[in-house]
C-alpha cells in the first residue's frame, strides 16, 4: 500500500504527460457541462421558484428526484440518442468528448435547477412582495433574485462541477474510454484498477481529490466573502 | 408639467379571506382627498390588507377596487413597506430596480436615481452595499425608490414603525415633501396617531374588515362618531384627557 | 433593463469576476492541445470496437502507433466485451470489429452485419486458481476434467458472465464437461458480469478459480495468491477475428480506412507487430492469418448436424468430419 502511494506521488511529481492529458480532458468536459447545466438550470429553477402554475408542486418534486438520477442511466439514455441507429445518429457524436459533455450536462442540469429553485424561493420569501410591488415581470424578478442570491448560485455551480467531474457511469458509456480521446480521470481510474495497475489509478485519484477539494475550499471562501460584504 | 390629479380610489364591497376568516368583510369607501389619507384601526382590522388590495398585490375574493375612469394599470403607484426589501447590491442599484419595469434608457435611469438619492440625503452612499444601511437609512432608500418612480399614488404601510424618533421625523418630512407634488394622493397606514395627526388631511377608520368612519382628520380624531372608532381612539390616546386635546395639537402642528 | 446600471462596485465587480473566471477557463482549455484523435481529419480516423482482453493486455497501445505510421490513419478503440462489441457493430457505431468468439462472429456475418472477416491471431485460455489449489487441478492439461474437479470440490469459480468471448469459451467448456453451474445457480459459481480485469481481481481476492485469456493474465499485476492452474488443452484455443462493419448496412462506415486496418493487421507487417508484442519476454498473441482453418466465406449452417460439424471444425478436428460433406466446412486453408 505504501509502495503504491509512493509510486503514485512520484508519477504526479514527474508531471506525467498522460496524467496531465487525462486531467485536462476531465476539466474540459466537466467544466463545459457545468456551464451548460447552469445556463439551462438556473433560469429554470428561478422561474419555477417565483411563479405559480398548475402542477408546480409536481415539477418541484420531479426536479428534486432527478437530482439523484444515476449517472449510468443518463449515459444509457444519451448513448441510445447518439448511436448511429438512434435519432441523433447522423451527428456522429458517440464516443466523442462532445457526447460526454452532453451526458454530464443532462446529469447536472436538474441538480442546478433544484438547488437554484430552493435558493431563489428563500430569497423570494424575503423580497418577493417588494419586487412584485415594483411591477416587475416574472423574468425581471427572476433576474433580480438570481442577482441577490448570486453567491449561493456560485456554490450551486461548484456543486454541479463536483458531481460532474466525479462521475464515471455516463462518460464511460457515451465516451467509450478511448485512450487519448475520451479517457477521463474517473474512467481511467476504473480501467487501471481493473488492470491491476494501482499506482496510476491512485495517482489519478489523488489529482481528482485535490481538484474537488480545492473547488470546495474556494466555495467556502466565496461564501465567507459574500457574508462579510453583504450580510 | 402640470400633473392631472390622480383618480379617486373606489373600494366597493371588498371581501378578502384568509385562513377561513374574512379579514376584509364588505369594505366600501372612496378615497379622494388631495392630500394624505390615513387608514387607522385596531390590529386585525385589515389595514395592511386594504393597502395591498389597493395596490393589487392581493386579489379580492369579492368586490372591486377602481380608479375612477382609469384602468388600474395606468395609475403609477409606489408602495413603501415597513421594511424595504433590499437586494444584495449597491444602494444605487436598489433604487434603479424601482425603474426596471419602465425600461427607460440607461442614462435617464441614472439621472433619476441620482436625483432621488440626493433628495433623501443618501447621495454619498450610492455605491455602498444596501444591506449595510441602518433602519432609518433603509427607509430613506425606500423613499428614494418612491421619488424615482414619480408616482401618482403613494401607499405607505407603517413606514416608521421600526424607527427611532429622529429617523421617524426624517421620514415624515420626506412623506410631506412627496405629498406636495401636484396631483399626488397618499394613503398611509399607521398605528402612530401622533403621526396621523401631524400628516393626514383625511382619516379612514377600519374595524373588523369594514370602514366605520371616514372624514377630515381633525373631525375624526377629535369627535369620532362611530362607537368602534371612539373605542379605538380612546384606547390609543391615553395621554390626552379628551379627543379635543388631539384637535388642539393638530391645529398647531 | 439593467438592474445594476449605476453600480460601479458590487454587482459589476461580481459580473467581471465571473466573466474573468469563465474566460480563464476557456483560455486554459484552448491552450491545452486537444487530444490527437480529435485534431485529425475525420476521414483519417476509424473507430474499432474490440474486447477488453486486447485493450487491457496493452496490445493496441503497441499496435496502433505502427498502424498510424504505416497508413496515417488514427484508430480509436472502444474496448468492451465481445457481445457488446458486436452490438456496437450492429448499431453501426464502429467501423471495424476485432473480437474473439468465432461462432458469434460468423453469425454476425451471416446476418449481414459484417463483411471481410479474417482470422488475425490467437492465444489460449488458461485457468488460474489459488496457490492452495483446493480442487487439485494445478498442472492439469485437461480443461474438462479440471472443471469437473472444481465442481465436485465446490471450489469458488469466478465467471465473467458478460457475453464476452472469454465467457462464451468458458460456457462451452462447462457444456463439454456436462455441467451447467449457471443454470443450477451453484453457490460456488460467482458471475461478476464484468471484464477480465475485475474478474481476475475478484478471483484473487476470493481465492477462486477463473478462466482467463493468457494475454490479460500475463499483463495482470494484482495476482495476490493466484497462479496458473490449467493450460495447454487444445480446447482452450482462442481465435481472434477482424471484420469490417457492413457499409451496405450503415452507409457512414469508413469503408476505405476500415479496410486499410483489416488489410494491415493481416499483412506481414501487422502480423509481425503482433508477434513482437511481449510482456516479460513472453508473447501474448500468436499471429495466424492464413494458417488456420477458416470459415470466412462459409454461410452459417442451418441444420443441427451442420452446426455440430462446424463445432468440430472449430476445435480443429477436421479429420473427424464425415466424407459426405459437400458444403465447405471450413477445414480448408485459405
Amino acid at each position: 500500500m505504501e509502495r503504491t502511494l509512493a509510486e503514485a506521488i512520484a508519477r504526479i511529481a514527474a508531471l506525467d504527460a498522460e496524467v496531465a492529458a487525462i486531467a485536462w480532458l476531465s476539466l474540459r468536459v466537466s467544466g463545459l457541462a457545468t456551464l451548460a447545466g447552469c445556463a439551462v438550470g438556473m433560469p429554470l429553477g428561478a422561474l419555477v421558484a417565483i411563479t405559480r402554475f398548475p402542477g408546480r408542486q409536481g415539477v418541484v418534486t420531479a426536479l428534486n428526484a432527478l437530482m439523484g438520477l444515476p449517472s449510468v442511466l443518463v449515459g444509457l439514455l444519451v448513448y441510445l440518442l447518439l448511436s448511429r441507429s438512434g435519432p441523433l445518429g447522423p451527428l456522429g457524436l458517440l464516443f466523442t468528448p462532445t457526447a460526454m459533455v452532453v451526458a454530464q450536462s443532462i446529469l447536472v442540469a436538474p441538480l442546478v435547477a433544484a438547488l437554484t429553485r430552493q435558493a431563489v424561493e428563500d430569497a423570494d420569501r424575503e423580497l418577493g412582495e417588494q419586487l412584485r410591488s415594483l411591477r416587475l415581470s416574472a423574468w425581471q424578478r427572476a433576474r433580480a433574485l438570481m442577482l441577490d442570491t448570486r453567491w449561493t448560485l456560485v456554490v450551486v455551480a461548484m456543486a454541479a462541477f463536483g458531481r460532474a467531474i466525479a462521475e464515471v457511469g455516463a462518460v464511460l458509456v457515451v465516451g467509450g474510454n478511448i485512450a487519448g480521446a475520451t479517457r477521463t480521470m474517473t474512467t481511467a481510474i476504473s480501467l487501471e484498477t481493473q488492470k491491476g495497475d494501482l499506482p496510476l489509478a491512485v495517482a489519478l485519484g489523488l489529482v481528482l481529490v485535490a481538484l474537488v477539494l480545492s473547488v470546495n475550499v474556494l466555495a467556502s471562501l466565496l461564501r465567507g466573502h459574500a457574508m462579510r460584504a453583504h450580510g | 408639467m402640470a400633473e392631472p390629479a390622480s383618480p379617486p380610489i373606489e373600494l366597493r364591497a371588498l371581501v378578502w379571506r384568509a385562513g377561513g376568516r374574512a379579514v376584509i368583510d364588505g369594505l366600501t369607501a372612496t378615497i379622494d382627498s388631495p392630500g394624505i389619507t390615513a387608514i387607522i384601526g385596531p390590529n386585525g382590522a385589515g389595514k395592511s390588507v386594504t393597502l395591498r388590495l389597493i395596490d393589487q398585490l392581493l386579489v379580492p375574493d369579492a368586490g372591486s377596487v377602481r380608479f375612477g375612469a382609469r384602468q388600474a394599470d395606468t395609475v403609477r403607484r409606489a408602495f413603501v413597506f415597513q421594511q424595504p426589501g433590499l437586494l444584495r447590491a449597491s444602494v444605487a442599484a436598489n433604487v434603479a430596480i424601482a425603474l426596471a419595469a419602465r425600461r427607460l434608457p440607461r442614462t435617464e435611469t441614472q439621472v433619476r436615481v441620482r436625483s432621488a438619492l440626493a433628495r433623501v440625503g443618501l447621495a454619498d452612499r450610492a455605491g455602498d452595499p444596501a444591506r449595510k444601511l441602518s433602519a432609518g437609512e433603509a427607509q430613506r432608500l425606500a423613499m428614494a425608490r418612491a421619488w424615482a418612480i414619480e408616482p401618482e399614488l403613494l401607499l405607505l404601510d407603517e413606514p416608521t414603525a421600526n424607527l427611532d424618533p429622529s429617523a421617524t421625523a426624517a421620514i415624515e418630512q420626506l412623506i410631506l415633501d412627496l405629498a406636495r407634488r401636484p396631483g399626488m394622493k397618499v394613503v398611509l397606514v399607521s398605528h402612530n396617531l401622533g403621526q396621523v395627526a401631524r400628516l393626514a388631511q383625511d382619516v379612514l377608520v377600519l374595524h373588523a374588515g369594514r370602514a366605520v368612519e371616514h372624514g377630515p382628520a381633525r373631525e375624526v380624531l377629535a369627535h369620532p362618531r362611530s362607537l368602534a372608532a371612539r373605542a379605538y381612539l380612546e384606547r390609543e390616546l391615553p395621554w390626552t384627557s379628551s379627543p379635543s386635546a388631539v384637535a388642539a395639537r393638530h391645529a398647531s402642528g | 433593463m439593467d438592474v445594476v446600471a449605476i453600480s460601479r462596485r458590487g454587482a459589476a465587480r461580481f459580473g467581471l469576476s465571473v466573466f474573468a473566471a469563465v474566460a480563464a477557463l476557456f483560455a486554459l482549455m484552448a491552450a491545452v492541445p486537444p487530444p490527437a484523435a480529435l485534431a485529425q481529419d475525420a476521414a483519417r480516423t476509424i473507430t474499432i470496437a474490440s474486447t477488453t482482453s486486447t485493450e487491457q493486455s496493452g496490445l493496441f497501445k503497441h499496435l496502433l502507433p505502427a498502424f498510424k505510421a504505416a497508413t496515417g490513419i488514427e484508430a480509436r478503440v472502444v474496448a468492451v466485451g465481445t457481445g457488446q462489441a458486436l452490438d456496437i457493430g450492429r448499431r453501426g457505431d464502429a467501423d471495424v470489429l476485432l473480437v474473439h468468439d468465432r461462432e458469434a462472429e460468423l453469425k454476425f456475418v451471416a446476418e449481414g452485419f459484417g463483411v471481410e472477416r479474417r482470422e488475425v491471431m490467437s492465444n489460449d485460455f488458461v485457468i488460474a486458481g489459488p496457490r492452495a489449489d483446493p480442487a487439485r487441478v494445478r498442472g492439469s492439461k485437461d480443461v474438462v476434467t479440471a472443471l469437473r474437479a472444481i465442481a465436485a470440490a465446490k471450489s469458488p469459480f469466478v465467471s465473467r458472465g458478460d457475453r464476452s468471448g472469454t465467457h462464451a469459451a468458458e460456457l462451452r467448456s462447462w457444456k463439454e464437461a456436462g455441467l451447467d453451474p449457471a443454470a443450477s445457480r451453484a453457490a460456488w459459481y460467482r458471475e461478476v458480469g464484468q471484464g477480465m480485469g475485475p474478474a481476475l481481481n475478484t478471483a484473487a481476492a476470493m481465492g477462486a478459480y477463473v478462466l482467463a485469456d493468457r494475454g490479460t493474465w500475463l499483463a495482470f499485476r494484482n495476482r495476490a495468491e493466484l497462479v496458473l492452474a490449467v493450460e495447454g488443452d487444445r480446447r482452450l484455443f482462442n481465435q481472434y477475428g477482424v471484420m469490417l462493419v457492413n457499409p451496405a448496412r450503415h452507409s457512414h462506415v469508413k469503408r476505405e480506412a476500415g479496410m486499410r486496418f483489416v488489410e494491415w493487421i493481416t499483412s506481414a507487417a501487422g502480423q509481425q507487430a503482433i508477434a513482437d508484442y511481449k510482456v516479460d519476454g513472453e508473447p501474448l498473441f500468436f499471429p495466424n492469418h492464413g494458417k488456420t482453418s477458416s470459415l470466412a466465406q462459409a454461410p452459417w449452417p442451418a441444420s443441427a448436424a451442420g452446426a455440430a460439424d462446424v463445432h468440430r471444425a472449430l476445435q480443429g478436428r477436421c479429420r473427424d468430419l464425415p466424407a459426405r460433406r459437400a458444403v465447405p466446412s471450413g477445414c480448408e486453408t485459405t
